[in-house]
């Protein structure tokens, strides 16, 4: 209860050997805040709220609010306690993880009074964060190295993308010419058959029958009857009447028109997709492009699952069974400082008395692009985890992240 | 159309989550139920036969005959110690035994000499030992009246609904429906016996609350059944249950208590087939001013509440308990069955659940997320997805590989995990289990001689017979560290589905022509989950050799169940009301022995709102078993998922509960010792104040915290009572005094959660609080003393290893603590006990104080100290700073 005051110099050469410059602070305290703590000067509560005699720091009692006067102890309900950690990351920890027998701090100096024993795993760890880091790090530079070229690869995609659209809204005026021609061709020819249509009406509310409009004797056959059957086989009639009156010239000019209509509807539909894909939101500098009618697969124990990015992701069981639909594209969702680390996946499938399916998709740095993992952490709400290069951040300088975790 | 539409959502949701009541029987649907309640209050056909009696030391045996139908019964009474009175009525030569329940007594009751004081042709008097208590035989027609002075305390038979169905060949006499036969819709119940049930009624003359018999999501206070069915006691799988009726749930305990200003009684009716109960009562249903002007008018009857027991088969055995106090009664049904287990300490702490952690990287995760969110936690649950195929002992092979792996990680934290065992079992002739119980030929047998076989979670499915003892060993013996593979110290375990839930059998349970040996299912149901419970624990304690204390949740019950572990409500839903019965339902339960009881944090249907599931956190926090749990098909719940705002909310609930966990784990050791309810309402308390007699919005931990959590969505303010006449209570929070005997109106925001200490009070707390409950041991304490306004107090600190059971070998520090004449001292109660702990005091906090001038503290070994101090004299408070002194020793603090 009464180790307030420690070398930490010495500590670390007793457990470590790990080589720092140490200077003498109270148990707990950061470097940065060891002013704080004068020896031979009451201490005053980092508040601002109360002053104490200097050896009521780290005496086990907590007589500061805030905390401040025990660093290095667990009296605190709201304290922290500072991890040196040589040769690895200094970090704080609450200090009610201060000798409770679980070894939190990797230089073992959380665990100073507990019997627990603790291991120095600092310089381990410092060296696998090192790799990990100097990994991502290459892995970064060669994902922003392929990312640029994806951003080029969407720049002239774009262009190309514009001038089809520039091409495309020029032959549209064609289609638009055309159809207007065969429409006026079609009209034309339609006219005696519209004419001969009327008249064939107009006998038909007189005489309820077609012969008057028609060659066919197939039809004479059929005059009106009291009965139900007959009615309907009038009905019938008429209609055989109508196919019989259709000429070949305004069949001709129909289809022409329907053909010229229909090819103007396909310029349409590929003016919008083009519209849509131009004006799409593929990241900033439209890296995400590339994915654009894409698809990647991930096959798990039981499924098969299935990423069409900015368009679906589905599920399909891997021993045959239907396709389920685990969420159509929604939106980019990520925080507000990154927006296109996450995209959201929505209104899928109905769970049974639960909601439509929907999938979340966490995008890392990756040199390729992959769909690595999938988890469904709520029933019907599902997670994916899918690197790409076009995620990839240039790396600021991989020297200075290494030098960032050396410090103590 | 909006209205319209409104209307027809309302009551299409309705229909998808209320219960579907047409899967299980009205009293009109069971037979013996309909034939016995069609029995009104006449003069019973029942007479004594005084010639027959024989009274020796210990028991009266007497005949009675039904001068109806001849047939002759044995009434067997008896005196017990404690103040009880146990009458047994059997057929006196059945034509093959009837069931009598077995196992729930922990021993024979020992009796006390009964003696008789008269006697003459109308029938006898008995003294009921030392105390003015007599008990009258009336023979004709027959009835019992027990007596204390000239007050009738209770009288058995005096509406003539004693009716006892003598077992007969089925063409003896005429048949009514349902007597050898019964269909409930698609299922026919074959019932070779034929009619075998059981009734009698009690009046309770001055008794106008009656309490207990759960499990029913009911209030506190029971009420009367004449315009509905009775309350029904038959363990059952009701899926999305109902609030505030008498239908069955799944758990039953056959006792209930009965109380008015005076005296405290309760009645146990010792039967484990379907049972359903009667209340009625003279003075339900008038007004108090109907009640006012029948006293002016003179016109008043004595308030009596009469109750009748109906059972469909064993016999009539029935434990009196005379009190006269609430914790007499209690501690006269410990005597009986058993008092709550003392279950290891991380148990008390709080337990996080779902249905399910997906995979061994979700469990990893979810640890993480708490230590992340420095929230405390002690155990971490896995539900039936675990397992493979649903095959219980067994873990998914790809999502739950390496088990051992992940039970490391969470003892490295000091942390532990709970894995679900049902006791439906896969009939897969590649299962271990299955062929093993098949093989030794311990599956319950259908009516045919098969192995029965229902439909359950893994689809097709046996069920042990948990009634064999030799089936119980080997139950627990699957529980040893090489039979469960995968298990380790840190496993324990949870048995779910043991009404027993069979989804395609009647009423969603076995069928009754079922059968154990011997028996039919029907004689047993309500014992099942018992003893399932009860081999899985011996089961924990046998893998340590005895030394470790199990923790086994358990859904179904009964009495005695106690003895083994913890129960919850079940599976009940994230709706305000289902928050609210959660305090009656474990209040109901607390007072008939079963004090480990607490309801699905958040609500295990449907998915809470943020606002339901904080206070849903705090009010499971005052709650004796702190778990949260949910339903596969809701949206994730963890307490970090709300919000940083929420997530502060949540931990400062969880933390409250591990500040306290000193007092908590008191709370159940004195529990197990004396078989007082943890969680209590207040009456038991303020036995004489009527105003408590039927709160059920607030209640006791122990004797000294009274909660009132709250349970209504958008609350500005709850209105607590506080009793006692002359006492104070202290706002845990403030410290600010109130007066005993109100009802206080208590503002509240989001954080608040309306705790108070009574005045008079010593309350031990751990404020350090750390990320799971073994953390904290050695750690100091916080003395919280609430004076009383003669300025006393009083208070217990208990202290052991937290987990053996070598407090059995008096491996423990139990102290009083009290403050007197200015004197604060801890005292040993157990000077024969031996335990030493690092833990000493770091803080007295003392509540209603003066300032002293000088604070003294003077230890065992003579040595005198001054103390140093704080006092706050607006709110009269006087802390002690670092007084330092080991909590194992004696010690006193003087103030002047």
């Amino acid at each position: 209860m009464c180790c307030q005051y420690i070398l930490l110099l010495l500590l670390l050469g007793v457990s470590g050997g790990v080589s720092a410059v140490e200077v003498q602070r109270p148990r707990g305290v950061p470097l940065s805040k060891r002013q704080f703590y004068e020896e031979d000067k009451p201490f005053t509560c980092l508040d601002g709220s109360r002053n104490i005699p200097f050896d009521r720091v780290n005496d086990d009692y907590c007589d500061c609010q805030d905390g401040s006067d025990e660093p290095g102890t667990a009296a605190c309900p709201n304290g922290s306690f500072h991890c040196t950690n040589a040769g690895f990351r200094p970090g704080f920890i609450p200090s009610s993880r201060i000798n409770d027998g679980i070894c939190d701090c990797c230089d073992t100096t959380d665990e100073y009074n507990s019997g627990a024993a603790c291991q120095n795993t600092c310089r381990e760890l410092g060296r696998k964060e090192r790799e990990s880091l100097q990994k991502m790090a290459e892995i970064a530079k060669e994902g922003f190295l392929l990312k640029q070229q994806l951003i080029q690869e969407a720049k002239r995609g774009l262009e190309d993308k514009k001038a089809k659209y520039a091409d495309v809204q020029l032959s549209k005026n064609e289609f638009e010419k055309r159809v207007e021609a065969l429409r006026t061709v079609k009209e034309t020819a339609e006219q005696p058959e519209k004419e001969a249509k009327e008249r064939h009406l107009k006998a038909w509310e007189g005489k309820l029958g077609c012969e008057s409009i028609s060659p066919s004797t197939v039809c004479t056959e059929h005059y009106i009857t009291d009965s139900i059957v007959s009615l309907i086989n009038i009905f019938l009639a008429r209609l055989s009447c109508l196919d019989a009156t259709y000429n070949s010239t305004a069949q001709k000019a129909r289809d022409a028109f329907d053909e010229a209509e229909r090819a103007l509807r396909e310029v349409d539909d590929q003016i919008k997709n083009l519209e849509k894909e131009i004006s799409f939101d593929f990241g900033p500098t439209a890296e995400f492009a590339y994915l654009y009618s894409q698809c990647y697969e991930l096959t798990s124990s039981e499924y098969i699952y299935r990423l069409c990015p900015f368009n679906r992701v589905s599920q399909k069981p891997k021993y045959g069974g239907s396709e389920t639909n685990l969420g159509t594209w929604g939106q980019w969702a990520g925080p507000e400082d990154n927006p296109y680390s996450i995209m959201k996946y929505e209104h899928g499938t109905g769970c049974w008395q639960g909601p439509n399916r929907s999938t979340t998709i966490k995008l890392t740095c990756g040199k390729e692009t992959v769909l690595t993992s999938t988890s469904e952490p709520s029933r019907c709400e599902y997670l994916m985890e899918f690197t790409s290069p076009a995620v990839c951040q240039e790396p600021s300088s991989l020297d200075s992240v290494l030098h960032e975790h050396e410090e103590l | 159309m909006a209205p319209v539409l409104v209307l027809w959502l309302a009551v299409c949701l309705s229909v998808t989550w209320a219960v579907d009541r047409g899967n299980f029987k009205t009293c009109d649907q069971s037979a013996f139920c309909k034939r016995q309640r069609a029995l009104k209050p006449a003069e019973s056909p029942y007479r004594a036969l005084l010639e027959t009696m024989e009274l020796t030391n210990t028991r009266l045996t007497l005949q009675l005959i039904n001068d109806n139908n001849k047939v002759r019964l044995l009434l067997e009474l008896y005196r017990l110690q404690g103040n009880m009175t146990r009458v047994k009525i059997n057929e006196l030569k059945p034509l093959k035994p009837r069931y009598e329940v077995p196992d729930v007594l922990i021993r024979e009751p020992p009796t006390e000499p009964l003696s008789l004081l008269s006697q003459d042709e109308n029938g006898v008097v008995l003294s009921l030992g030392a105390e003015s208590q007599r008990v009258i035989v009336s023979a004709r027609p027959f009835r019992l009246d027990i007596m204390e002075g000239r007050d009738v305390l209770m009288s058995l038979n005096s509406r003539g609904l004693l009716a006892f169905e003598h077992l007969r060949m089925q063409e003896e006499e005429k048949v009514e429906d349902g007597m050898w036969e019964e269909t409930f819709k698609s299922h026919s119940d074959s019932k070779p016996n034929g009619p075998s049930a059981v009734s009698l009624d009690f009046s309770l003359p001055g008794v106008e609350h009656v309490y207990g018999i759960p499990e029913h999501a009911d209030t506190l206070r029971l009420k009367t059944t004449d315009n509905g069915d009775p309350y029904r006691l038959y363990n059952l799988d009701v899926f999305q249950y109902e609030l505030y009726n008498p239908m069955a749930l799944y758990g039953a305990v056959p006792v209930m208590l009965a109380h008015n200003a005076q005296r405290t009684t309760g009645i146990f009716w010792l039967n484990a087939a379907e049972t359903w109960v009667d209340i009625s009562s003279n003075t339900a249903g008038k007004t108090v001013f109907g009640k006012m002007l029948d006293y002016v008018q003179g016109s008043s009857e004595t308030p009596q509440t009469d109750v009748r027991w109906i059972s469909e088969s064993g016999i009539i055995d029935v434990f009196i308990m005379l009190g006269p106090t609430p914790n007499d009664v209690f501690s006269q049904y410990a005597s009986l069955t058993g008092t709550q287990s003392f279950p290891p300490l991380a148990a008390v702490g709080y337990h996080q659940c779902r249905w399910n952690y997906n995979d061994q990287e979700d469990v990893t995760s979810v640890d993480a997320g708490f230590d992340e969110h420095d929230i405390p936690y002690d155990y971490i649950w896995l539900d039936i997805e675990h397992t493979d195929g649903k095959r219980y002992f067994t873990w998914d092979p790809h999502k739950f590989a390496t088990p051992k792996e992940m039970l490391q990680g969470l003892m490295d934290k000091k942390r532990k995990m709970v894995a679900i065992v049902d006791p439906h079992i896969k009939v897969d002739s590649n299962y271990k289990i299955h062929n093993e119980i098949r093989s030794r030929g311990f599956y319950i047998k259908n009516k045919d001689g098969g192995d029965y076989e229902g439909w359950c979670w893994p689809g097709s499915a046996g069920y042990p017979d948990f009634t064999r003892a030799d089936m119980r060993e080997w139950w627990a013996s699957m529980f040893a560290y090489d039979q469960y593979e995968g298990s380790m110290e840190n496993l324990y375990t949870w048995n779910d589905m043991n009404e027993p839930s069979v989804f395609n059998g009647p009423e969603v349970t076995m069928h009754k022509d079922a059968v154990h040996g011997a028996w039919e299912h029907r004689d047993v149901h309500n014992l099942y989950g018992f003893y399932v419970q009860m081999a899985t624990a011996e089961g924990l304690i046998q893998r340590s050799g005895g030394v470790e204390r199990p923790f086994v949740l358990t859904r179904a019950f009964f009495a005695g169940s106690q003895r083994y572990g913890a129960v919850w409500t079940g599976d009940n839903a994230a709706e305000w009301e289902h928050l609210k019965i959660s305090i009656p339902m474990c209040l109901s339960l607390g007072l008939v022995g079963i004090s480990f009881c607490g309801a699905d944090v958040g609500g295990f249907f449907k998915s809470p709102s943020t606002e339901l599931l904080v206070r849903w956190y705090q009010t499971g926090a005052y709650q004796p078993f702190f778990r949260a749990h949910a339903h596969l098909d809701t949206p994730r719940r963890e307490p970090w998922l709300f919000g940083p705002e929420n997530t502060a909310l949540i931990r400062e609930a969880v933390r409250q509960r591990y500040a306290l966990l000193p007092y908590w784990y008191q709370q159940f050791y004195h529990a197990h010792r004396t078989g007082q309810p943890i969680m209590r309402p207040l009456w038991v308390e303020y036995p004489q104040d009527p105003a408590t007699f039927a709160l059920d919005d607030e209640f006791l931990i122990g004797r000294d915290l009274l909660v009132h959590p709250v349970t209504e969505e958008g609350a500005r303010g709850v209105t607590a009572y506080l009793p006692g006449k002359g006492e104070v209570w202290f706002d845990v929070q403030t410290f600010q005094k109130h007066n005993g005997a109100q009802n206080l109106y208590i503002p509240v925001t989001m954080s608040s959660i309306p705790v108070f200490q009574r005045g008079g009070s010593i309350i031990p707390k751990k404020i350090r609080v750390r990320r799971a409950s073994s953390c904290m041991m050695h750690d100091p304490y916080t003395l919280y003393v609430a004076l009383n306004p003669q300025r006393t107090a009083e208070g217990k600190l208990y202290i052991d290893d937290g987990h053996t059971f070598n407090y059995e070998k008096k491996e423990f520090i139990h102290r009083r603590l009290s403050f007197t004449n200015n004197i604060l001292s801890s005292v040993n109660l157990a000077p024969d006990a031996q335990f030493t702990t690092q833990s000493w005091i770091e803080r007295i906090v003392i509540l209603g104080a003066s300032k002293p001038s000088t604070v003294t503290l003077k230890t065992a070994d003579g040595k005198e100290s001054q103390l140093e101090f704080d006092f706050d004299a607006s709110m009269s408070v006087l802390t002690l700073r670092k007084p330092g002194m080991n909590a194992g020793v004696d010690w006193n603090v003087m103030l002047q």
